[in-house]
């Protein structure tokens, strides 16, 4: 097992490389001289320029530039935000509880409606039931989701007037921050109607970047359920005489599992796209606002830095996936260490 | 017998009979999901209103009727008859959605074309050459798996600026890795059969046995590929043109039209719902067509 996580994690340093490589020339490759670019003033006179040179580290050869940021980036050190004057990892951790509540909330959204009607439209294979479950997954699927939540703001916030438009929470409340997760934070503090507020805020944004995962894993489900159902042991569980809820839920679900939680570990890649798009239509404090934010503004250092954050979360929590699945399925450890 | 009816046919005739033959076998396959059917059918007719938007668009998607602001989609009104209604500046959304049509299908189109010409090259070369090659290249494209497609679709746009070309080639550059990946995967597989060996003692050079002997058999999975990156690659052309650093206003892209109404979509929703609309019937039919093309090109699911 320790030799199977080290193989793993072994692999991920080429990865880690090429990553801090692509950050690195996005700098280097921005269009003009990247001293204005960085400093953001104009017209600096020939000593500034030098000066800003020296401080950025411009003026060293660029393979020295390389191994000073990688040295900076392992003492986490990502850099100082030009907007704020803020170092980047600072402004990350302080937005980024606010997507993975989003996250979470959206995937547990995935799960438990995915999930279910995945193993119900494998168990009615061919009828009305399948081919419409699979139909809506495919539309789902192909939702440009941006629209979706315009659409749903439309309906339940303009029409009918059920959700607020945007934010996390309703300007009344002031809850303290403790943990940075809304919803926890509210139960903590007390306050009467805040986390009811919170929770209201959270339906749309949920419901939004849930929609691409949820067809996913109904998908996913499905076909794995379908595998699974063709196997002897479910054909002799049903032959003794076990009620279907037993035949599904636990002997082939079991088994059809193993699929379905790799499906989900690899849509926190999508999670993250998505989170870009639904952060910026519902104004959601986090990772994905703040990445468009800087874009914007020019803040080239927090895109830099939030581009390497993100993909480390990423290649952390695909590492995190691949032991699980070692654990579940342990054919795996013994063909790959 | 038979096989005397087969050696009577000149050569050249030969083999375009047999393209003729899997062609209808493939037909056959793909005929028998009525959806893929309805999605190709689907397909087809986008296509051809990107070809002749000049004609059926009732308007110019340019023009602004300053007298007809934000006015509600209307049938045979006297003043102001806008099927789709009209946007901020008085321009008829469906004529703006039926130009758009061409943006979508070109980006959708060149994405697919550059991670075809350039996946496929370094694909058979990594799997040919195997070694500190293969290494090399497949580290890339971990390396740009490792980060979500958008966000590195975002981030080379910054680089290149904003615009409906530079997001093209942004989005090709993010999906390139999958397209490597199954050319490698399935060269290999096919590398080691008995008629690339046969090939090899003939005499056959590098190239040859590369792009000629091989690559043909490796290619329904990467039609597939094709087909399912064309409709990602709209839906992320619209995506970008909706956070403003794909096509650029005036341009009718279907993103860009949202963004640019986004601000009436309260007042006129029709601005933002019929865009949006457009951006999912195409990418519900390509994916309904990928479907169907996965089923009857994937050799395990065929039931001969």
């Amino acid at each position: 097992m320790f030799a199977f996580i080290l193989n793993r994690i072994a692999l991920l340093v080429p990865i880690f490389f090429g990553v801090t490589l692509v950050s690195f020339g996005f700098i280097r490759m921005l269009p003009g001289d990247p001293v204005v670019a960085l400093a953001g003033e104009r017209d600096m006179t020939p000593e500034r320029h030098a000066e800003m040179m020296a401080k950025l580290g411009l003026d060293k050869p660029a393979w020295q530039q390389y191994l000073d940021y990688v040295w900076n980036l392992l003492h986490g050190d990502f850099g100082t935000s030009v907007l704020t004057n803020r170092p980047i990892l600072d402004e990350f951790m302080e937005l980024f509880p606010a997507t993975i509540e989003l996250g979470v909330t959206a995937m547990m959204l995935a799960v438990v409606i995915g999930v279910p009607i995945g193993i119900f439209a494998a168990v009615k294979r061919g009828t009305f039931y399948d081919q419409g479950i699979m139909g809506l997954s495919l539309v789902g699927y192909s939702m440009p989701i941006f629209w979706w939540g315009l659409l749903l703001i439309i309906l339940f916030s303009g029409i009918w007037g059920l959700t607020p438009i945007s934010g996390r929470i309703s300007f009344l409340y002031d809850v303290p921050t403790v943990t940075g997760f809304l919803l926890i934070d509210t139960l903590l503090s007390g306050e009467e109607g805040a986390f009811a507020s919170a929770m209201h805020h959270m339906i749309l944004p949920t419901i939004v970047l849930g929609t691409i995962p949820l067809a996913i894993i109904a998908r996913q489900t499905r076909s794995a359920m379908l595998e699974v159902l063709s196997e002897d042991y479910v054909r002799t569980a049903r032959a003794k005489g076990l009620s279907p809820l037993r035949v599904y839920g636990l002997h082939a679900l079991r088994n059809a599992m193993i699929t379905v939680i790799t499906v989900i570990g690899l849509q926190v890649g999508t999670l993250m796209a998505g989170a870009i798009l639904t952060e910026t239509i519902f104004s959601w404090p986090g990772i994905g606002k703040w990445i468009i934010f800087s874009v914007f503004s020019r803040d080239y250092y927090a895109v830099q830095g939030g581009l390497v954050l993100i993909a480390m979360i990423i290649m952390a929590v695909n590492l995190i996936v691949d032991v699980l699945y070692g654990l579940i399925n342990p054919r795996i450890l013994h063909t790959s260490s | 017998m038979s096989n005397n009816a087969v050696d009577s046919i000149p050569a050249g005739n030969r083999r375009t009979s047999a393209l003729r033959q899997s062609l209808i076998e493939f037909w056959y396959y793909f005929s028998e999901s009525k959806t893929a059917v309805i999605g190709l059918a689907f397909l087809v007719g986008i296509i051809l209103m990107a070809l002749t938007a000049d004609v059926i668009a009732p308007h110019d998607p340019a023009v602004q009727y300053r007298e007809c602001l934000e006015q509600p989609p209307t049938w045979g009104a006297e003043k102001c008859n806008f099927a789709f209604g009209t946007d901020y500046a008085g321009r008829d959304m469906l004529s703006r959605i039926i130009y758009g049509t061409r943006l979508s299908l070109v980006a959708g189109g060149m994405v697919v074309i550059l991670c075809l010409s350039i996946g496929i090259v370094f694909g058979v070369v990594a799997g040919y050459f195997r070694g500190w090659v293969d290494i090399a290249i497949m580290r890339i494209m971990d390396t740009i798996l490792s980060v979500p497609g958008l966000l590195m679709a975002l981030v080379l746009v910054a680089i290149l600026g904003p615009g409906l070309l530079n997001a093209m080639i942004a989005i090709s550059i993010t999906y390139l890795p999958h397209f490597v990946r199954l050319t490698r995967s399935s060269y290999i597989t096919e590398s080691t059969k008995e008629y690339v060996i046969a090939s090899k003692v003939a005499g056959a050079g590098k190239f040859r046995i590369m792009f000629i002997t091989i690559l043909p058999n490796c290619m329904a999975p990467l039609i597939v590929q094709a087909t399912l990156s064309f409709s990602t690659a709209i839906l992320d052309t619209a995506a970008l043109g909706f956070l403003g650093m794909g096509a650029q206003p005036p341009a009718p892209e279907w993103g860009t039209l949202i963004a640019e109404n986004r601000d009436l979509m309260l007042s006129a929703p029709w601005t933002v719902t019929f865009p949006g609309l457009a951006i999912l019937l195409a990418v519900l039919a390509i994916n309904l067509m990928g479907d169907g093309l996965r089923d009857a090109l994937d050799p395990k699911m065929k039931r001969s």
